[in-house]
C-alpha cells in the first residue's frame, strides 16, 4: 500500500509536469518569436512578417490558457502530493517560487494588454515594446523555477542541524551548483523547440497542393525567418548541452554514469549511443565512440570519469535513462543538422530549399524537437532517483500517505486528455476557418496579389 | 513588528485581493450563462467580455501569488493542508483548468459553444465552494493527525452546519459582489439596458448575502468559541462592515454613484474579512499551526518580504496601466477601441 501511494504520486506528478512542459516550453519561447517577427515587420515595412506575429500570437492565446491552468495545477500539487518535502524544503526555496510567481504576474498582465491593443496607438513600435515585458517575464518564470529544480539536484544554501535545515540563506540556495547550466539548457531548448515547431507549420502549409501565391510567399518567408532562428538557437543548444554534461560530471557524476552506462571509473572513457544490457550489465549492440565521454565530461580525450560503481547500488538511478539521454542528443544533432542543411541549400541557386523531402524533414522536426525536451527532462529527473533533495530526503519520505492518490491521478488524466485533445481542436479550427490569403486581404487591401519581395 | 506578522498581513491582503477580482469573475461567468438561459444574452454578454478578456489570467495569479506565500512563509501549512486537502483541492485544480482553458477556447477560439458556456458558468459557482472548504478547515476539529498521518474528517465535515453555511455565503457573496461591479461597469459603459439587468441582480443578491453572513457568524459561535470571541471584540470593524453594506444599499436602491455603491461593498467585505482574519490570530490552523511557531527561517521571511515590496513596485504600474487601457477607458468600456 505505502509503495503504491509513492508510485501514484510519482505518476501523478509525472503526468502533471510531462503534460505542463509542453505548454510552459511555448509560453517561454514563443513570445520571442512574435516579437522579432512583429519587429520585422515594422522595420521592413513588409505585412507578412506583421501577420506572421498576429496569427502566432492568435494561436499562442490558447496555449497561454491552457499552460496558466496547468501551471496552477503544479504549483499546487507540490504541496498536496508531496507535503513532506514542502514542509521542510519551503523553508529555503520559497525564495525562488515566490519570484517566479511575480514574473509569472508580470507576464499575464502584459499578455493582456499586448493582444488587445494592435490598433490602439498611433506608432505601431510602441505596441512592439509591449512584447518586451512578455518575454522577460516568461524568460524569468523559466529561470527562478529551474533554481527550486537545480535546488532539488545540488541543494545548497543551509545547514543541516537535528534533521532539520538551519541557517538557511535564501540567495545560495537559488544560485545552487546546478543552477547556471540548467537554466542556460532550459532557456536555449525552449526557443529551440518553439522556433522549429512554428518553422514545421509553415513547412507542412507549403506542402499543401492548393496555394494561393500570396500565401506562398507568405510561408516561404516564415520557414526561412524560423529555420534561421533555429539554426542559431540550435547552435547555442549544443553549446548548453556540453555546459550540462560537465557539470554533471563533477557534481552529480551518478547522473551521467547512468546515462552513458559507464560502470567503471576509467581514463578515456567511451561514449555509448543506443545499444541494451546484456545479463552481466555489459553493453551490447551500441555504437562506440572511444574516448569521446572523458572529452564530453572534462574537455580533454584522457581524462578520468567516475563510474556508476563508485555509487552505493540502492543510490543508483535506472539505467533505463540511457535511451531517454541518447534520444534527447540525437535529436538535438538532428535539428541542427536539418536546419543548417536548409540555409545551405537555400544558399545554392541550383538547388531547391522547398524540395518536398526537405519539407518533410523539417515538419517531423516540429514535434521531435518537443518529445527531445520530454526526454530530457525525464532523463533529468530519473537521473536523480531515489532522491528528492539529492542527499537529503527521498522521494518515498515525501510523498503523501493518503489513500486517495491513486483516484486523483484518473481525474487529471482524464482533465488533460480533454485540454490536449480541445487544445488542438480549437487551434486547428481557428487557423483553418481564418487562411492567411484572406486575412491579409482583409487587413492590408493595398497589398498586391502575388507579390513576392 | 515581526515578519511573519507582516508576511501574513500582506497575504491576507493578496487574498482579499482574490476574493474581489475572483468574485467579479466568477460571478460575471455564472451571470452571462444566466442571461444567454433567459434570452438576455445580447443584453450583457458584450459588457461581460469586454471586462473580461484583458484580465482573466491576472485574476488567476492573485491566487497563486497567495497559496504560494503562504506556504512560503508558513511551511508547515504545507504539511497539513496538503496532507488534508488533496481531494478537495485537486477537485478545485480541475475546475479552475476547466473554467480557465474554456474560457480561452470560447472568447479566442472559432465556435461559440454552449457546453463551453455552461462549464464556464457552472464552475463559477463551485469553485467559491470549494476554495472555502480551505477556511473551514482552518477553524480547527476537521483535521486529524495520527502516527504522522494527517487525514480529513470527511463524515464531520459534511454534516457541519459551519461548513455549509460558509459554502453558501462564498456563494451568495460573489453573486453579489459581481453584480455590483457589472452595475457600475455599465453605468461607465452608458449602457441603459445593461445596467438596469444587472442593478436588479445586485439588489436581489444584497439579501442573502447578509443573511449567509449572519448564519455564519452564528454557527462559528458553536464550533469555535475562542474565534467567535475574537471577532467580537473587534465589533466596531463589523459595525463598519454592516455600514457600508447599507450604504451601498442605499446607493443601488437610489439608481446613483454605482462607482461608490462598488467601493462601499467592497470596504464592507475589507472590514468583514479582516475582522476574521485577526480573530484568528494567534493559529493558522487551530490547533496545529499558529503563527509564531510555524513561520520559516527568519532570513527566508526577511526575503520575502523583500521580494515582495521589490515585486510591488513592479506589478503596481503595470496593474494601473491595465486598468486605465480597459478598466478606466471611457472609449474602450463603450465598445469604441
Amino acid at each position: 500500500m505505502e509503495l503504491d501511494t509513492v508510485l501514484m504520486s510519482r505518476l501523478l506528478t509525472a503526468m502533471t509536469l510531462g503534460f505542463h512542459i509542453i505548454f510552459a516550453t511555448l509560453g517561454v519561447g514563443v513570445p520571442l518569436m512574435i516579437s522579432i517577427a512583429e519587429f520585422l515587420g515594422i522595420k521592413k515595412k513588409d505585412p507578412h512578417y506583421t501577420m506572421l506575429a498576429r496569427r502566432w500570437a492568435r494561436g499562442f492565446v490558447i496555449t497561454v490558457a491552457v499552460g496558466v491552468v496547468t501551471g496552477t495545477a503544479i504549483g499546487l500539487q507540490l504541496s498536496l502530493v508531496w507535503p513532506n518535502f514542502m514542509q521542510v524544503a519551503g523553508n529555503v526555496i520559497a525564495l525562488p517560487l515566490f519570484m517566479e510567481v511575480f514574473a509569472f504576474f508580470f507576464e499575464a498582465i502584459f499578455i493582456g494588454i499586448y493582444l488587445y491593443t494592435w490598433d490602439r496607438f498611433k506608432k505601431p513600435i510602441t505596441h512592439w515594446f509591449l512584447s518586451i515585458p512578455i518575454i522577460i517575464g516568461g524568460g524569468m518564470s523559466a529561470v527562478f523555477i529551474t533554481t527550486v529544480n537545480a535546488f532539488m539536484n545540488t541543494p545548497d544554501g543551509f545547514e543541516m542541524e537535528n534533521g532539520v535545515f538551519a541557517a538557511v540563506n535564501p540567495f545560495e540556495a537559488m544560485l545552487n551548483p546546478a543552477a547556471p547550466s540548467k537554466i542556460f539548457h532550459v532557456l536555449s531548448s525552449a526557443y529551440l523547440a518553439c522556433a522549429v515547431l512554428l518553422a514545421a507549420f509553415a513547412a507542412f502549409m507549403l506542402l499543401k497542393k492548393k496555394l494561393s501565391k500570396q500565401a506562398s510567399a507568405y510561408h516561404k518567408k516564415a520557414l526561412k525567418f524560423t529555420l534561421t532562428v533555429t539554426f542559431v538557437f540550435a547552435a547555442i543548444n549544443f553549446l548548453a548541452g556540453d555546459v550540462s554534461a560537465k557539470f554533471l560530471a563533477d557534481e552529480q557524476p551518478e547522473k551521467l554514469a547512468a546515462a552513458e552506462w559507464h560502470f567503471e571509473t576509467e581514463e578515456g572513457a567511451d561514449l555509448i549511443l543506443f545499444g541494451w544490457l546484456n545479463d552481466n550489465n555489459e553493453p551490447v549492440g551500441e555504437i562506440r565512440f572511444p574516448n569521446v565521454l572523458s572529452f564530453l565530461a572534462h574537455g580533454d580525450f584522457n581524462s578520468e570519469v567516475t563510474g556508476l560503481e563508485e555509487t552505493p547500488e540502492d543510490l543508483r538511478p535506472p539505467l533505463w535513462i540511457h535511451y531517454m539521454f541518447d534520444l534527447m542528443v540525437v535529436i538535438g544533432g538532428f535539428l541542427l543538422g536539418i536546419s543548417l542543411l536548409y540555409l545551405i541549400v537555400s544558399k545554392v541557386k541550383k538547388w531547391n530549399e522547398h524540395n518536398k523531402w526537405l519539407l518533410w524533414g523539417i515538419v517531423l522536426s516540429g514535434p521531435l524537437a518537443f518529445l527531445a525536451i520530454e526526454f530530457g527532462w525525464i532523463y533529468a529527473e530519473e537521473g536523480r532517483q531515489p532522491w528528492i533533495i539529492r542527499g537529503y530526503m527521498t522521494v518515498s519520505e515525501a510523498a503523501t500517505s493518503s489513500p486517495y492518490i491513486g483516484l486523483m491521478f484518473l481525474l487529471f488524466l482524464g482533465l488533460y486528455i480533454v485540454l490536449g485533445t480541445l487544445c488542438v481542436v480549437v487551434l486547428r479550427k481557428l487557423f483553418r476557418n481564418n487562411p492567411v490569403e484572406e486575412e491579409l486581404e482583409k487587413q492590408y487591401p493595398t497589398i498586391e496579389k502575388g507579390d513576392e519581395s | 513588528m515581526s515578519y511573519e506578522i507582516v508576511g501574513l498581513a500582506v497575504l491576507w491582503i493578496f487574498l482579499y485581493g482574490y476574493l474581489i477580482v475572483a468574485s467579479v469573475d466568477f460571478g460575471a461567468g455564472f451571470f452571462a450563462y444566466y442571461a444567454k438561459v433567459t434570452k438576455k444574452d445580447h443584453i450583457i454578454n458584450q459588457l461581460i467580455s469586454r471586462y473580461l478578456s484583458p484580465v482573466w489570467e491576472v485574476t488567476n495569479v492573485f491566487f497563486v501569488f497567495f497559496f504560494v506565500g503562504v506556504v512560503g512563509f508558513f511551511p508547515d501549512t504545507a504539511y497539513y493542508y496538503g496532507s488534508a486537502l488533496l481531494v478537495p483541492a485537486s477537485i478545485a485544480i480541475i475546475l479552475l483548468a476547466i473554467r480557465g482553458s474554456f474560457y480561452a477556447f470560447e472568447n479566442y477560439g472559432s465556435k461559440k459553444s454552449n457546453v463551453y458556456m455552461f462549464l464556464y458558468g457552472a464552475t463559477g459557482l463551485l469553485i467559491p465552494a470549494s476554495l472555502s472548504v480551505a477556511l473551514t478547515l482552518s477553524e480547527g476539529g476537521f483535521i486529524v493527525e495520527e502516527n504522522g498521518v494527517v487525514s480529513l474528517q470527511y463524515m464531520e465535515l459534511f454534516t457541519s452546519p459551519l461548513a455549509w453555511s460558509i459554502v453558501g455565503l462564498a456563494i451568495v457573496s460573489v453573486l453579489f459582489i459581481s453584480s455590483t461591479f457589472l452595475t457600475f461597469y455599465a453605468s461607465y459603459a452608458n449602457d441603459k439596458p445593461a445596467l438596469k439587468l444587472v442593478r436588479n441582480y445586485a439588489l436581489f443578491w444584497s439579501t442573502p448575502t447578509i443573511i449567509a453572513g449572519l448564519t455564519t457568524f452564528i454557527f462559528l459561535s458553536q464550533h469555535n468559541e475562542r474565534h467567535f470571541q475574537n471577532m467580537m471584540d473587534l465589533w466596531w470593524m463589523l459595525g463598519l462592515s454592516v455600514g457600508f453594506f447599507m450604504i451601498a444599499m442605499w446607493l443601488l436602491y437610489q439608481g446613483k454613484r454605482y462607482g461608490l455603491a462598488f467601493i462601499s461593498v467592497m470596504l464592507q467585505f475589507f472590514f468583514a474579512f479582516f475582522a476574521y482574519g485577526i480573530g484568528h490570530y494567534p493559529y493558522i490552523l487551530d490547533p496545529y499551526i499558529t503563527i509564531a511557531d510555524g513561520a520559516t527561517h527568519p532570513s527566508m521571511g526577511i526575503a520575502l518580504i523583500v521580494a515582495f515590496i521589490g515585486g510591488l513596485l513592479l506589478l503596481i504600474p503595470s496593474l494601473i496601466l491595465l486598468m486605465r487601457l480597459f478598466l478606466f477607458d471611457a472609449d474602450y468600456v463603450k465598445g469604441k477601441k
